[in-house]
Order: C-alpha cells, then sequence, then structure tokens
C-alpha cells in the first residue's frame, strides 16, 4: 500500500466514514497518517478537554465539520454544578487562527456565549451549518449576530437550549439576500419572534426542508407558512393552538394536504386533541413523531392519531399513552425502530401510566425495534427476558424505573436476570441504563455478555466493589461509564486503572471513593485528569485539608493529551 | 446569564397529594375533595390539617398579628425561606416542612436544599444507597406528624428521574392535563390581566407569564401599585386622603394590609396563593388587590379552600 501515490491512498481514505476507521489508520504508518490528516474533514472530538483546540486545528487544517462535546453526560440532570466548564469559546477562537475554512460547528452540553457566536459569525466566510444541543450561556443577541453575519447559511438547529431571551429581534437580522436556509430550529427559544420576518424568510429560502417553530407561533402563522413550504420534510409545528372552528384550522388542513414530503412531526405543544384530525392526512408518510411535549393528547386521542402513522420509525411519547396504547402502537407500527416513552407526572402515585405490559406488546409487535428509552413504574424480570427474546437488535437499551431501587413486584427479586438477559441476547448492544433494584450479579452478567457496550449507566444499584469490576474488567469496548448512589470505592475504582485510557471517562458520584482514592488514581495514571467536584454549598465550609478518608461527592475521569485544564473553577479540584 | 438553582423539577402532584390521598378524606366526606386538591409542599413534607395549621402558623410568624392567620406576603415569602434554613436541626424540621410549604418557589427551593441536604449528609451513615438517602431526607420532616407517612411517600432525589432538565422546565409550564379545556385558547406568549387596587384612579395591565412565580408577580405588583400608597407618592391626589391615612394606620396596626385576590374562569373571587403557580396563571382572569377588611368577607369562603394568604405589604 504504500507505493500507492498519495492521491490514491487518500481516495481509499475517502471510505471510510467512521472517525474510529480514520484514526485507526492513521497509527499505520507516518505516510498515512500524514494522508489522512490532510483530508480529513469531519472532525469529532468527544470531550473537550481531552485535547487541547490549536493542537486540533494544526492536525487537521483542512477541516469542514467540527463537532464537540462538552460537558459528562449527568450534567443533563443537574449533577454538574453550573460553571464547571466546556467553554466553546476556545474552540471557536482556534479554529479561527487555524481553519477559517470552517463550514459547520456542532456543540453538544458546552457553555455558549454571544462573544462566541458573535466570533463564530464573522470569522468564517464559508460558514453553513451551527448545531447546539443542550447547550447554555447564550442569548438571542448570539443568534441575531449569526443571522446578520453568516451569509449562504444553511443550517441553525437549536435543540433544547437553555437560550436567554433578549428580543424578538433577531430573526429580522437574516438579510433579505439569505435564501439558502434548508434547516431552521428554534422551538427552544421561550420567547416570540417576528412572525412576520419569519414568513418572509421562509417564503424566499426554497430549500427549506426542515422548519421547526417554537411555542409562540400561532396557527394562522404556521398555515401561512406551510402554504408557501410544500416541500417541508420535517416540521415542528409550534403550540397548535387553535380552535377547531377558526377559520385558520381549515387553512391549516388545506396546507397540510399539500404537503406530500413531510415525514417529521413534533411541537404540539398547546393542541386540543380535536385539532389532531387536521394531521390525518399526513400520518401514513410519517417516519418520526415527537408527542412527547404534548400532555394534553390523551390515551384515546393518541390512540386514534397512532393508528394512521404505519410506516413510523420512531416515535416519542408521553406515558399517557398507556399500555393499551403501546399496544396499538405494536399492532400498527411496524417499522417502529426507536420508541421513547417519557413520563408526564413524575412525582405523583397516580395511576401507572405505563408498565412492563406495554413494553412486552410493544417487542412482540416491532421486531425492528432496537433503540429504547422507556420510563416506567415497575417492570418484572419476566418481561424483560421476553423483550429480550423478541427484540434481539436493540443497540440502546435505557429503562428508567421510576422509583429507585424498586424490585421485580411480582417476585420481589432483583432485576438482575431480566437484564442479563438483555445483554445475552442483544449482541449488538452499545448502549445501556440500568434501573431498578440490582445486586452486583447483573454486572457479572454485563462484564461477561455486553462485548460490544460502549457506555453504562448506573443508579441506586450494586452491593459491592465486584459490581464495578466486573464490568471493568469485562466490556473491552467500553468508553463511558457513569455511575451515581452505588457501592463502589476505592478498591473498584484502583482494580484496574489502566481501563480508563481506554475510555473516554468515567463519572461518580455519590459512591464510595475517597479523597485518598482519586489521589491514588491520579498519581498512577498521569494522563489521566482526575477532577473532584465539590458541592458549592459545601466549598465554604470545606475544610483547607479534607482528609483523605473524605468520600467525594462527585468525581469525574477522564484521559487527556492537554493535562490539567486552566479554566476549572473553585470548587473542581483537580488531582 | 444568571445561574440556574440545582433543584429539581417539582411536579404538581408530589408528597403532600400522594400523602393527602392515602390519608384518606375525613374532612371532605364522599366527594374526597382533599384527594383531588393540589397542595404545594416541601418533598418529605405533610401538609398538616387545616385547624392545625392556623395554630401553627401563629407561633411561627415573625410578627404578631391581629386576628386570624394573616401574614405580608413578603413575610410568608421570607418566613419560608427563615424555615428553610433551619430544616437542617431536627427539632424545627416538621414545622419547617410544613410552614414554608406552602408556597412552589420556595417548594422548589426548598426541594433542592432537602435533597441537597440529604446528598450532603455524609454525618448520616452514608450508604451510597438511594433508599437511605431518601430516608434521611423524610426522617426529620415525618417526625412528629401526628398523621403519619403515606406509604407511597417519595422524597426526592438530585437528579433523579434523569430527565433533562429542558424537559423538566417545558413540561412545568404545561397545563396538567386533567385539567385541560380542549376549548380554552391560550396565549402565544403572554397572559395579559387587569389589575385593580382599592382606591387607586386607573388599574393597570400584568403579563402573568412574564413571572415564574408567586413572589415575582408580588414584587411587581407592590412596584406598581407602591405609587398609591400613602406618604410614598404624594402627587396622586387620592380623595379624603386623610381619612385614609387614618384607617391606613389603623390597618397597619392590626397587621393587616391589602389582599391580592383573583377572578377565576368560574367568576369565582379567589386568594392568590393558594394554588400551584400554573394552576394560577391557567385560571386567572383578573385581580384585584382589597383592603384587608375587605376581604373577610371574602374569607368564611375561601377559608374553606385555603390555608394561608398572599398579602402584598407596601
Amino acid at each position: 500500500m504504500t507505493y500507492f501515490p498519495e492521491e490514491v491512498v487518500e481516495h481509499i481514505f475517502d471510505f471510510l466514514s467512521s472517525h474510529r476507521d480514520r484514526n485507526i489508520v492513521s497509527t499505520v504508518c507516518k505516510a498515512w497518517y500524514r494522508v489522512e490528516r490532510l483530508s480529513r474533514r469531519i472532525v469529532f472530538v468527544g470531550n473537550c478537554y481531552a485535547v487541547r483546540p490549536g493542537r486540533v486545528m494544526a492536525r487537521f487544517p483542512g477541516m469542514k465539520c467540527l463537532s464537540v462535546k462538552g460537558k459528562p453526560h449527568f450534567a443533563d440532570f443537574n449533577l454538574v454544578p453550573h460553571d464547571w466548564g466546556g467553554f466553546a469559546l476556545p474552540w471557536i477562537e482556534a479554529a479561527a487562527r487555524g481553519c477559517p475554512g470552517l463550514e459547520e460547528l456542532r456543540l453538544k452540553r458546552m457553555v455558549v456565549s454571544d462573544e462566541s457566536l458573535e466570533l463564530l459569525a464573522r470569522s468564517f466566510p464559508n460558514f453553513k451549518a451551527l448545531v447546539l444541543v443542550s447547550c447554555e450561556g447564550f442569548t438571542t443577541d448570539g443568534l441575531a449576530a449569526i443571522a446578520t453575519h453568516c451569509r449562504g447559511l444553511r443550517e441553525l438547529d437549536l435543540q433544547e437550549n437553555e437560550v436567554e431571551d433578549h428580543g424578538r429581534q433577531w430573526l429580522s437580522c437574516f438579510p433579505d439576500s439569505c435564501t439558502s436556509l434548508e434547516s431552521l430550529n428554534f422551538a427552544c427559544l421561550k420567547g416570540e419572534v417576528n412572525a412576520g420576518a419569519l414568513e418572509r424568510l421562509v417564503a424566499r429560502c426554497v430549500n427549506l426542508r426542515s422548519l421547526k417553530l417554537n411555542r409562540a407561533i400561532s396557527v394562522e402563522s404556521l398555515a401561512r407558512m406551510l402554504a408557501r413550504t410544500p416541500h417541508l420534510v420535517e416540521l415542528g409545528t409550534g403550540s397548535f393552538t387553535v380552535e377547531h372552528r377558526a377559520e385558520a384550522y381549515q387553512r391549516l388542513i388545506h396546507a397540510f394536504r399539500k404537503c406530500k414530503s413531510l415525514k417529521s412531526l413534533s411541537g404540539f405543544w398547546d393542541v386540543a386533541p380535536r385539532c389532531l384530525q387536521s394531521i390525518y392526512s399526513i400520518c401514513p408518510n410519517l417516519t418520526v413523531l415527537n408527542l412527547s411535549y404534548a400532555p394534553a393528547i390523551q390515551g384515546a386521542d393518541l390512540v386514534k392519531l397512532i393508528r394512521h402513522c404505519f410506516k413510523l420509525q420512531k416515535l416519542w411519547v408521553l406515558d399517557c399513552i398507556r399500555d393499551k396504547g403501546l399496544a396499538v402502537v405494536a399492532s400498527t407500527c411496524q417499522e417502529l425502530q426507536e420508541l421513547r416513552v417519557f413520563p408526564s407526572d413524575i412525582y405523583g402515585t397516580g395511576t401507572a401510566a405505563v408498565t412492563e405490559e406495554g413494553l412486552v406488546a410493544i417487542s412482540s409487535g416491532c421486531s425492528k425495534l432496537n433503540s429504547l428509552l422507556y420510563f416506567c413504574h415497575q417492570m418484572t424480570n419476566a418481561a424483560l427476558i421476553t423483550v429480550a427474546k423478541n427484540c434481539p437488535h436493540f443497540t440502546r437499551f435505557r429503562l428508567c424505573i421510576l422509583d429507585p431501587g424498586k424490585p421485580d413486584p411480582d417476585t420481589n427479586q432483583p432485576l438482575d436476570e431480566g437484564f442479563g438477559a438483555i445483554v445475552r441476547s442483544c449482541k449488538d448492544l452499545r448502549r445501556l441504563s440500568l434501573s431498578g433494584l440490582l445486586t452486583d450479579k447483573v454486572f457479572l452478567y454485563i462484564g461477561e455478555y455486553a462485548a460490544r457496550l460502549e457506555m453504562l449507566s448506573i443508579a441506586f444499584a450494586g452491593d459491592s466493589d465486584k459490581g464495578m469490576v466486573y464490568v471493568l474488567n469485562g466490556c473491552k469496548n467500553l468508553r463511558k461509564l457513569e455511575i451515581r448512589d452505588s457501592p463502589f470505592g476505592d478498591a473498584a475504582l484502583l482494580e484496574n486503572v489502566g481501563k480508563y485510557e481506554t475510555m473516554r471517562s468515567l463519572w461518580m458520584s455519590s459512591c464510595d471513593v475517597t479523597l485518598g482514592g482519586c489521589k491514588a488514581l491520579a498519581a498512577k495514571m498521569p494522563r489521566l485528569n482526575v477532577e473532584v467536584i465539590n458541592d458549592r454549598d459545601e466549598s465554604d465550609e470545606m475544610e483547607e485539608n479534607p482528609s483523605d478518608m473524605h468520600k467525594v461527592e462527585k468525581m469525574y475521569v477522564y484521559r487527556t493529551l492537554a493535562g490539567a485544564r486552566n479554566d476549572a473553577p473553585e470548587f473542581v479540584e483537580i488531582l | 446569564m444568571s445561574p440556574p438553582l440545582e433543584h429539581d423539577y417539582i411536579g404538581l402532584s408530589e408528597l403532600p397529594f400522594s400523602a393527602a390521598a392515602a390519608a384518606g378524606a375525613a374532612e371532605d366526606g364522599a366527594l374526597n375533595l382533599k384527594e383531588t386538591e393540589l397542595r404545594l409542599g416541601l418533598p418529605g413534607s405533610e401538609s398538616p390539617d387545616r385547624k392545625e395549621k392556623v395554630g401553627l402558623t401563629l407561633g411561627l410568624l415573625p410578627k404578631v398579628f391581629g386576628s386570624g392567620a394573616k401574614r405580608g406576603f413578603s413575610d410568608a415569602i421570607d418566613g419560608a425561606g427563615k424555615w428553610e434554613l433551619t430544616s437542617g436541626g431536627c427539632g424545627s424540621e416538621v414545622e419547617g416542612g410544613k410552614g414554608g410549604a406552602l408556597f412552589s418557589p420556595r417548594g422548589e427551593d426548598g426541594g433542592g436544599q432537602l435533597s441537597g441536604h440529604g446528598n450532603a449528609g455524609k454525618d448520616v451513615a452514608p450508604k451510597a444507597d438511594g433508599q437511605e438517602r431518601k430516608a434521611a431526607g423524610q426522617v426529620g420532616n415525618s417526625a412528629g406528624n401526628d398523621r403519619g407517612v403515606a406509604p407511597a411517600a417519595k422524597a426526592q432525589v438530585v437528579g433523579w428521574p434523569p430527565i433533562r432538565s429542558y424537559r423538566k422546565n417545558t413540561m412545568a409550564t404545561n397545563p396538567s392535563k386533567d385539567k385541560e379545556d380542549a376549548d380554552e385558547k391560550q396565549g402565544p406568549g403572554c397572559l395579559y390581566v387587569k389589575v385593580s387596587m382599592d382606591g387607586a384612579p386607573y388599574l393597570r395591565k400584568v403579563d402573568l407569564k412574564a413571572y415564574n412565580n408567586y413572589k415575582e408577580l408580588s414584587s411587581a405588583l407592590e412596584k406598581m401599585f407602591s405609587c398609591f400608597t400613602i406618604g410614598q407618592c404624594g402627587s396622586h391626589g387620592i380623595p379624603g386622603r386623610d381619612g385614609l391615612s387614618e384607617s391606613r394606620l389603623t390597618d397597619l396596626l392590626n397587621g393587616s394590609e391589602y389582599v391580592l385576590t383573583y377572578e377565576d374562569k368560574d367568576g369565582d373571587w379567589m386568594l392568590v396563593g393558594d394554588v400551584p403557580w400554573e394552576m394560577f396563571t391557567n385560571s386567572c382572569k383578573r385581580m384585584r388587590i382589597m383592603k384587608g377588611s375587605d376581604a373577610i368577607g371574602l374569607a368564611p369562603r375561601a377559608m374553606e379552600k385555603c390555608k394561608n394568604r398572599i398579602r402584598i405589604s407596601f
């Protein structure tokens, strides 16, 4: 292979789509390293602190798309203090200096300031796509800068970010000459936008295929926009508040009938169930339906709707669909691949909305199911064993039994056998989240059978250090391990320290790990950052020199080439 | 951007609701109104009986009032805050739980505090076991409660269930499914209601969606209407000022200030503060700042429905 001219090698590398494959070929020899690095266009950085931004830019000068992830996953659930880190600015600054040809930037769980967005807007003349997922720190002023300066912007996708509202004018900042938008998603913005400016923008962007509106957009406005975008493929409807007798509703129905390309629907925040009829004409074409923000749609109406959706591949619903509703999904949606059932009533003890029955029903009808997120009030081993048999193709299986540490209600046993069946049967399982009452046994199973497992989330589980050790010693492909409220301590932490260099990160909170254990880990493994995160409330009371026996509340360990980071706040101690 | 408080989503039907359900409905008879009544409470706390409550409140109030359980709105908020701080101690935890229970904003903070407390309570023989922490969080609150802890009681654990904050926040502002009226139109992003004040020459309008809780609303109203109170703004030419100031003084002496009331969807005049914030914004049609003395007429009927009052103090 080394006798091939570089252009040929580069061409061959073009066929390698995954980052991992490209990373591997670049280690073969210096020539390949060089060819690969100059030809890499898409760069993915899973942990923003694993490598310095400048180094990434230097290695991949031809980079066009950059993805960076910041905070650990448990930050989604308020387990990571607010100012922990994950700042986007250093990345944007480095890219501005090193890769001015950047076209796409995707950030997840990072702190993005308006300053960063302004810098972004001005630094990359070919910038085409900005995707921010679960980020925070910016306001609509930052969005205004993007709208104003990014000529030729194709995609602005804001997913579930915390955006401070500084007024509605940002959308009007798209110049009249902007006709390039293909995807616009501002569903997470709480404030109003200038509806007129939006409608004009939508009308002139003839290539627009994805439009996700926020709750403030009225149905009248939606109807007008739909009339101008009959080729829309994805739609987020906004609040969808309309009187079924209103003229706007009729116009909406008419507009929907013309949208023959619509495949994905979401939104419906305030919809009256009666008005769902307006989308019946589109349902047979839908492959993606997200009703997880529509608590107003209850069982019967939901079921009526779903009966029309026989091509559905991805369904997100609230648990008010009930087990019966899931049975209807099972019989209607034979193509279903991904199902997410979210709780609508988190702390209530009200009627259990979905149980193991619903999941079993789904598994018997939807044999193509490969991705599951299921919040329920109870689960049984028998059900899990049945599900494992029916659906051996799971790649992502996340089960959340709302009551932590709850056993199988039929047998009062832990759910070890149930989850064991899942990992044994689903050989391609890459992601697993556990819940319910679990002993060390489940980890024995996981270590033994979950060969492809990459991410494991553990909460309120296990009896002893053995549990964690089974996992660390067993799962060859483990990349991310996150544990909370489980009895794993220093012995487990230090059992297989080399393992952590093969993983992206380890998170442990409310476990039995002590400061001494963390120090020992840091001392043994210089290429790991061992962060001890103290609760802010406590840090004032913290003694100057806490003893090594002191249990660590939160610990985040990750491999890094960059050494200790210099932007850590006071309450984070890097050992 | 101001850092969000590290606290949990508080659903509308949390512990007190379940406690009420489990404890039966002796007072309300066959209709079991208590079961459907939404109460605000710190997690792990028990909503006390109404009769007990009055006595309890008086004992805990920082100020001494005349008759009835009257408190200034800001006192209620501040009082709740004080109670929270003492919730670390065992003895006052019960009162703290009960007394501070009634406002959703404090409830949220309390929730965060409590669970933070629970998690930080390393001295409470920590097994890293959720059950243990739940118990720790619950122990103080249910101690001494004569109704006992409902079997279905759940304490709040930080970050559990694992739902993204964005989703929690969004769902919190959605109307409760049971209360949804199919024909009801909701404003796109604002909800302006008229606010009148007894003795003021003109009304104001406020956008309820601009506030997240009762505390913010009350501060805004205080600012808006402070110019109508005696001694703060002399240029309004309110007739009979002297007479007003005399009764105003009396009012102050008796500790009865203005009372904030609202007219709900059914046309009833209710005292502001009883129901969860979201329920209030969904049902409020307009508001009226009544003189405390006027509100007494409202009281007997309203007393059945509430445990506490929101007052504006100027």
